[in-house]
């Protein structure tokens, strides 16, 4: 009896020596074992042991043949012990995963559709791909949203994978400010060199949170009201103190760098700019909540933080500051990168804990959260990257400090991504209690004709906000008074000349197209609000029971979906029926 | 295992202002079940572990934001739970509707009396203008034991569970695709035979909307032959091996058309290998 199935068709050598290559880079032998072993090591000791490497798997076999083949998906499956249909689940669920043979041998050439891309002409992007004879893929949002259209090539035949615009110098707008905390190295500390991040403070807080001991840096985190930057504001402090307080499992720590939500960008240019920051608080959330292994999660689209945040890795760990003993501070802890695939619901922390294991990207149940079952089912504590960063700040200045900056009720300050049409698009950081207004003026104003017609606040998952909204000031407790969000800090400007229909037709299809499929509210309601969507764009109008439809379709999204995909899925779609943005009545 | 001397703790939950007690560990829809309240299920099984992803079973749970899933939220003490609010029907309602407006429900024959009980009304999407996007795919029949027909299935999730962890281990099948457009599937979606399904049949023992079929079943609905209600239900043992599986055997004018187990039952759990589910044709002399 074999434990795995597998059908006749045989991997090529190349597809094979690039999936050992990705196992033996993290450390895995890939032999194929033999049944005998395979059997007393079965169930979920078996899967625990290897099935988490199927997604570096895949990708190696993606980048190597431009496609996932039956063969390499049995080579896959044998070597890593999980039964080909499920390993065909789980590569048929990515968009940077095909498993078809393409049609072309070269690169796939990315480009986004979503809304920055979409009012800055992604077709004329796409037409000039192709007339140069590149394969065009066009997708969901690539995270470069201020310097739009964005464009991301995927590479084939072994080539990396990279983005064009990452040749272009970076260029910080308040570069230099004194103002700025979060965002005070970009520009001036090189992220390629350990040294230089020193020169500026780097490791100061690691060695002050060595010095204050687990308790003290958790109980600063408490008392700086810091609270999670991904959308849901969770307190980090009560988050850090549940996985602390489980004993008797591994922990993990897992930075949240899948960011996907459109409009979003900040986490990149963190990653891409202050790699080692991203690593530094890490470990020290490591060392709070007695966590010895640590995990980046990034979205695939972004290649150039991914290997700014391996060359920090790799020398962080050269220096002693990752691995035994980290720094010094008597904690083990070193960290591994994991790349999703094309998935925004990744984004989801149990979709992501559930991608990085090997499972599809579907999203668990709540309860139990991910402090008690998080990673592999342990305790676990997920941060964004710029979550992490405030902790910096928090361990070496002090609470009181940090709280000195933002409100009472949102201290600290917030990254800001600017797009759409503003004087100059891009990454900001601002206290909180900044208002909208004065943001927009911040980024140059509004650009295009000048005439401001709405704000995207916290991307497609958020709110449209009118011109009436610059008076709000940018805080948790006002943005949601306003009924409006900061989500993952999207603040996109759109000009009179814009065709909102266009826009709110394209939001509509990006959850569409990103449900997991797992829970029917979200898998059937994401469509029908689409189809509803496309109906009212043919006809002109809305009539009032299509109106209704729309919010009975949005009431069942809330209440019943799994996760905050489906939960947020009719937000920005039902906000500019509400400022009558798209057509409302039909007369119009 | 029910059949336990230890002693089992009890919790107390109110469920539409009556209270309830369970043992510490059941679901706020077993609680449902012992206070004789009836609650929809679609991807819930007993002999399967909850997935709750149809969210047909949804209540209202005092302190929740958004409503819970029945099946397997846990009843924890002082646990306060609505299941006949507005949200509730509007919910379990626009579940069915959207689950009706993308399928073929036809054969969901426990789901029809729900549709009627909370005005579910799946043609009221599109228009003649603008149909909606429906699951279409051909009948796969590539066997004599059992045909898939995906343009019944809800994607509950039961196959997957009953081929994997909860039942056979033969992992033949998953959910592929995403969104929509996501299907059960083998590899590739090579055919069963292909496949590394060993045809025991539990698949279909589960699942609840008719994409899953006999083949003797399938044939005689396409005829118009399909008679439940002239068909007689006989309980024996499996005569292949002494493991002494329980039988239910259906029975139309005098043959066998499809073979269950009773899904309480304590050997089978109500899963059966190829020889009791699909191995009776000696019985009529074939």
């Amino acid at each position: 009896m074999t434990d795995i199935y597998l059908g006749a068709d045989r991997a090529t050598d190349a597809e094979a020596a690039a999936v050992d290559a990705a196992l033996r880079a993290r450390g895995v032998d890939p032999v194929v074992r033999p049944e005998t072993e395979r059997l007393y090591t079965s169930g979920t000791a078996r899967r625990r042991e290897r099935r988490h490497f199927l997604l570096p798997a895949l990708h190696a076999l993606q980048n190597e043949a431009g496609w996932i083949s039956p063969g390499g998906i049995n080579y896959v499956a044998e070597v890593l012990d999980v039964p080909p249909a499920e390993a065909f689940g789980v590569a048929t669920f990515y968009d940077l995963f095909r498993t078809e043979s393409p049609d072309h041998d070269g690169d796939t050439f990315h480009v986004c559709v979503d809304a920055a891309c979409q009012i800055a002409g992604y077709d004329d992007l796409a037409a000039s791909v192709r007339a140069a004879g590149g394969h065009v893929h066009l997708g969901p949002c690539l995270g470069q949203c201020e310097r739009a259209p964005a464009l991301f090539v995927q590479g084939s035949g072994g080539r990396p994978d990279y983005v064009p615009a990452d040749d272009e110098p970076f260029e910080l707008p308040q570069a230099g400010e004194e103002s700025l905390r979060l965002l005070r190295r970009i520009g001036v500390a090189d992220p390629e060199s350990l040294e230089s991040y020193l020169a500026h403070g780097g490791y100061e807080a690691l060695g002050r949170a060595g010095e204050m001991g687990a308790e003290a840096v958790m109980a600063a985190v408490a008392d700086s009201g810091l609270s999670g930057r991904g959308g849901a504001a969770f307190p980090t402090g009560v988050k850090w103190r549940a996985v602390a307080a489980e004993t008797g499992r591994p922990k993990h720590v897992v930075a949240n760098c899948d960011e996907s939500e459109p409009g979003t960008f900040k986490d990149r240019i963190v990653m891409e700019q202050d790699p080692f920051a991203v690593i530094e608080t890490m470990t020290i959330a490591g060392l709070a909540t007695g966590a010895a292994n640590g995990w980046i999660y990034i979205r695939g689209e972004y290649p150039l933080a991914t290997g700014r945040l391996q060359g920090a890795i790799d020398a962080a760990r050269a220096a002693g500051l990752l691995g035994e003993d980290a720094a010094g501070t008597g904690h083990d802890f070193d960290i591994a990168i994991w790349r999703g695939a094309g998935a925004y619901i990744c984004g989801e922390e149990t979709a992501l804990f559930n991608s990085l294991e090997g499972f599809r990207g579907e999203p668990r149940n709540k309860p139990p959260f991910p402090t008690t079952h998080g990673l592999f089912g342990e305790p676990t504590a997920i941060n964004n990257p710029e979550t992490l960063l405030n902790v910096l700040d928090i361990v070496t200045e002090g609470p009181d400090a940090y709280r000195s900056r933002g409100t009472e009720r949102s201290p600290g300050t917030k990254l800001l991504c600017l797009s759409g049409k503003v004087g100059r698009p891009g990454l900001y950081e601002v206290p909180f209690g900044t208002t909208l207004g004065d943001l927009l003026e911040l980024a140059g104003g509004v650009a295009g004709n000048g005439e401001l017609q709405a704000v995207l606040m916290g991307g497609a998952a958020g709110s449209f906000v009118g011109p009436d909204s610059l008076g709000l000031p940018l805080t948790l407790e006002d943005t949601r008074a306003a009924g409006t969000t900061l989500g993952s800090g999207v603040v996109m400007a759109f000009d009179t000349s814009d065709d909102m229909t266009d826009v709110v037709v394209r939001i509509a299809e990006f959850f569409r197209n990103e449900s997991c499929g797992q829970c029917v509210p979200c898998r059937v309601g994401a469509v029908r609000q689409h189809e509803t969507l496309v109906q009212m764009q043919r006809r002109g109008s809305l009539s009032p029971a299509r109106r209704t439809l729309i919010d009975e379709m949005a009431e069942v999204m809330v209440d019943a979906s799994i996760c905050g995909l489906g939960h947020t899925a009719a937000s920005a779609v039902r906000s500019a029926l509400d400022l009558g943005l798209i057509a409302s009545a039909p007369s119009r | 295992m029910t059949d336990t001397t230890i002693t089992e703790t009890a919790v107390t939950i109110t469920i539409d202002g009556q209270p309830v007690e369970v043992a510490e560990g059941s679901t706020i829809h077993a609680a449902c079940v012992e206070a004789g309240i009836d609650t929809p299920t679609l991807c819930w099984a007993e002999n399967l572990t909850p997935v709750n992803v149809c969210r047909v079973c949804v209540v209202e749970l005092e302190g929740s934001r958004a409503l819970v899933p029945s099946c397997s939220r846990p009843a924890e003490e002082g646990m306060v739970v609505q299941t006949d609010t507005p949200r509730v029907r509007h919910s379990r309602r626009m579940v069915l509707e959207f689950l009706g407006s993308g399928v073929d429900l036809s054969q969901a024959d426990d789901l029809h009396h729900w549709m009627k009980a909370y005005g579910a009304d799946p043609d009221r999407y599109g228009d003649e203008d603008h149909p909606v996007e429906r699951v279409e795919e051909p009948v796969k029949v590539q066997d004599e034991l059992y045909i898939r027909d995906y343009s019944k299935c809800v994607l509950c999730y039961k196959c997957v569970e009953a081929c994997g962890d909860d039942a056979q281990h033969t992992f033949a099948i998953a959910v592929a695709g995403r969104g929509f457009d996501a299907r059960i599937s083998t590899e590739f979606d090579v055919t069963l035979p292909d496949s590394a399904c060993v045809y025991c049949g539990n698949c279909v023992g589960v699942c609840p909307t008719g994409a899953l079929q006999f083949k003797t079943e399938y044939d005689l609905r396409e005829v118009g032959e399909w008679r439940p209600e002239d068909q007689t239900v006989t309980r024996t043992v499996c005569s292949y091996c002494g493991v002494g599986c329980n039988l239910d055997l259906h029975v139309q004018d005098e043959r066998i058309v499809k073979v269950t187990s009773p899904s309480d039952h304590s050997v089978t759990s109500g899963h059966l290998c190829i020889k009791g589910r699909f191995g009776w044709q000696y019985v009529h002399g074939e």
